[in-house]
């Protein structure tokens, strides 16, 4: 099928209005806010180099946090502070999604506008200042009628800087719930829809692009006073920002709210969700791309209304208990604990995913090991690689107590390029997860864990405690409890690694349902 | 003659740190005068002018304007009521010349109307074509028309007194001259006080009805040329020496035209 031709162009374009809105809207207020501290300060410290210096200093270290972790970094100070405002006046606000990705963005957006606007008001003539206050202007007099319209070009050229950087990183924001492009980067990475990732890369780009040139006119109108090129600088930017906003707006945002990790099998589940709600005639969306903790807090929070996580992870991540009990009786006690959280725990939904310790079948034969204990005699010569948390989780603390383990190097990689590098023989062994298809399809092995030293990993689907009496809801989740096998979810894995028009989570997700909805 | 004073310097010094910019001068200035204040660079002409509409506030002693001590005047009110002409012009690069000639009767607050009256007046009496000259921006003009935006700027709110500072020094010698003997006979025509500052003691000489000679912050000698070739002071002497030489060699050089 031809690159032109594959309908998933026509998928992602249908998502468009939906999260180009959402990506200028959350840039358009970071850059507004980012402007309306920067400039005031940049004024205030013109004439002071000390408090300046100090500025400009801290602008530049927030620089240095590369957008990603500044985006993450928000979302726990905010957790924090939406805590202490609930304990304080018994008022709380979300810490998700538009909250702080907006304040990340916005203090990223600072240092262009601060060192610029310094730059302009400081490098105006001395004479002219000179002359405004002999023709009889005050200090503030002389600001707005002769030190801001000459500094105005060069603040414009780093209104300019910030609006590109902080649509660039906007793409960012969508681990932390923000919807944004970014959507379509991460959800084609993790499903390897390559077609996504490049429309996303694109349609970013090329919003970059037009509103530097945009605001360029602005700024060459400015700087060679013609009025005509800044209005239609202005004009431009003023239908950018209709053309986008305007489509999105209206729309209600109630309705159910499914959140999705990062990766393909959540992809898949969530649409599958999404489907069921709408079959029963509710309104739903799915929230993709949430970063492993920040998901579970979201749910906490009611920012999403439900989701499907795993036993085990809750478990160790949010009872923190490295005591290991079998499947039925850990989703037991863990269904008591959630409840005191008011979070309801539906149900199975039939499978496990657990972490596994994976390594080609043929390398496994050849060194004579089945078990994580046989790898243990070999692990001094091997290397190991994991997804972006498994090294920080306990279950891995627990594998390196329960079996000694100590590996020549490890390494982190995005999930689904792990079992390529492990069938290539980049690395020796990775932490896989068993629902995976690519097991099967690189004939790849999973090492027994005689010791127990992992829990089990059942997939269970989560209700928000605004919904726990949720009679609709409930009933329209009823039919996926308990259908879902390990042979299906692998199947279903497996559809969504391809790079086909049959591989997107919609698609994966129709399948699923003709599969497991006659069960 | 005790003339009424427009402006008068009392045992006024200032100082920049270290460095004594002006060392005790007294000097006073009658109402309807044109003094010249003549100097190197470092002499401290250009602080003793700024010191009169408070752009620099003096350490010690008294200066008054129009007979009130500066220190008790608003000094963005004394601001507004001296006009000011700044070497090279000082006009605003993003205003339009007629903005620039506006800008002191529009900060106090006159109806926009009677400004725009106001400066074609000005552009008439500072020898510039109203229609081709009043929309256009500074950067558009030659340093001469500048230079005359900036006498009409610094006479647009009706002050009586006029402080200069090089007013025509960055100028070609030919606008030069225009420049200067036009800007004499507005200072006639509308009774100005007028106080010039210039390194160039030709210039002072045609132009001042008096003449003020200043060195190293303080003040040497003032008086009319005549009274200053009088002067025992050798800096003094030294001073009028160019001019005279200047005019015994042109003397010979050039024959002298029309009449015999």
């Amino acid at each position: 099928m031809s690159l032109f031709t594959d309908p998933r162009w026509g998928e992602a374009l249908s998502h468009l209005a939906d999260y180009l809105g959402n990506h200028v809207r959350v840039s358009l207020a970071a850059l507004a806010l980012g402007l309306a501290v920067s400039l005031p300060l940049a004024i205030l410290t013109r004439n002071r180099p000390a408090p300046r210096g100090i500025l400009l200093a801290l602008a530049s270290i927030v620089q240095t946090v590369p957008g990603l972790a500044l985006l993450a970094l928000f979302y726990p100070l905010l957790l924090l502070a939406a805590s202490v405002t609930l304990a304080w006046f018994g008022v709380s606000f979300s810490a998700f999604g538009f909250l702080p990705a907006m304040l990340a963005l916005a203090l990223y957006s600072m240092l262009p506008v601060l060192r610029n606007g310094i730059t302009g008001l400081n490098g105006i003539d001395p004479a002219l200042i000179e002359a405004a206050k002999g023709v009889g202007m005050t200090a503030r007099q002389s600001l707005v009628m002769v030190e801001l319209p000459l500094a105005l070009p060069v603040m414009m050229a780093g209104i300019r800087t910030a609006a590109v950087w902080v649509i660039g990183t906007a793409t960012l924001s969508t681990p932390i719930g923000q919807t944004s492009l970014g959507n379509y980067i991460f959800a084609g990475l993790q499903t390897q829809n390559w077609v996504f990732v490049l429309f996303g890369c694109l349609a970013s780009a090329l919003l970059a692009l037009a509103v530097d040139q945009l605001l360029g006119l602005i700024e060459s109108g400015l700087r060679h006073r013609s009025r005509l090129r800044s209005g239609l600088g202005a004009a431009g930017i003023a239908a950018l920002v209709a053309a986008t906003l305007v489509p999105t707006m209206g729309r209600s945002s109630s309705g159910y709210v499914v959140g999705a990790k990062t990766f393909a099998e959540q992809y898949v589940l969530s649409a599958l969700m999404r489907d069921r709600l709408q079959a029963a005639g509710l309104s739903a969306t799915a929230r993709s791309g949430l970063g492993s903790s920040v998901i579970f807090e979201a749910l906490k929070a009611g920012d999403i209304d439900l989701c499907v996580d795993y036993s085990g992870t809750l478990w160790a991540n949010q009872l923190h208990r490295t005591d290991i009990k079998p499947r039925a009786e850990l989703v037991a006690e863990l269904k008591t604990e959630l409840a005191k959280q008011n979070i309801t725990l539906l149900g199975e939904l039939g499978f496990e995913n657990a972490y596994a310790l994976v390594m080609p079948r043929k390398r496994a034969e050849a060194l004579g090991i089945r078990t994580i204990t046989d790898l243990a005699a070999h692990a001094s010569t091997l290397s190991i690689a994991g997804d972006y948390e498994f090294f920080s989780r306990p279950e891995w603390a627990a594998l390196q107590k329960a079996y000694g383990l100590q590996f020549r190097a490890q390494r982190q990689m995005q999930p689904d390029f792990m079992y390529a590098a492990v069938a290539s023989g980049e690395v020796d062994v990775i932490a896989g997860y068993t629902s995976d298809g690519l097991i099967a399809k690189y004939d790849l092995v999973t090492l027994d864990d005689p010791k127990h030293a992992i829990p089990p990993y059942d997939a269970i689907l989560l209700l928000a405690p605004k919904r726990a009496g949720d009679e609709q809801l409930k009933t329209a989740l009823q039919p996926l409890l308990g259908k879902i096998d390990i042979a299906t979810m692998r199947e279903a894995n497996l559809r969504a690694s391809g790079n086909d028009a049959n591989s997107s989570p919609d698609a994966v997700a129709k399948w699923l349902w003709e599969k497991v909805g006659k069960r | 003659m005790p003339a009424k004073l427009a402006i008068s310097y009392h045992e006024v010094t200032k100082s920049f740190g270290s460095l004594t910019a002006v060392d005790g001068v007294s000097l006073d200035i009658a109402d309807g005068e044109f003094l010249a204040i003549v100097g190197g660079s470092g002499s401290g002409k250009t602080t003793l002018l700024r010191l009169a509409n408070r752009l620099i506030e003096a350490d010690g002693g008294t200066i008054t304007v129009e007979g009130e001590d500066v220190r008790n005047v608003d000094p963005v009110a004394l601001r507004r009521r001296i006009g000011y002409v700044f070497q090279s012009g000082g006009l605003f690069p993003h205003l339009s010349v007629a903005d620039n000639i506006g800008i002191t009767p529009k900060l106090l607050g006159e109806p926009a109307a009677a400004i725009a009256g106001r400066v074609d007046e000005l552009l008439e009496l500072v020898q510039l074509d109203r229609a081709s000259h009043r929309d256009r921006l500074p950067e558009a003009l030659s340093g001469g028309q500048r230079q005359r935006v900036g006498v009409a700027r610094a006479l647009a709110a009706k002050p009586r007194i006029v402080l200069m500072d090089e007013p025509f020094g960055a100028l070609d010698p030919l606008t030069r001259d225009a420049l200067g003997e036009d800007f004499r006979d507005l200072h006639r025509k509308l009774g100005l006080t007028s106080v010039m500052i210039t390194h160039d003691m030709t210039e002072a000489i045609l132009l001042a009805d008096r003449i003020a000679v200043m060195r190293g912050g303080r003040l040497l000698a003032q008086g009319t040329a005549a009274e200053l070739s009088s002067s025992s002071d050798d800096y003094v002497l030294e001073l009028l020496r160019t001019p005279r030489r200047q005019v015994e060699r042109l003397n010979t050089l050039l024959p002298k035209s029309g009449a015999a």
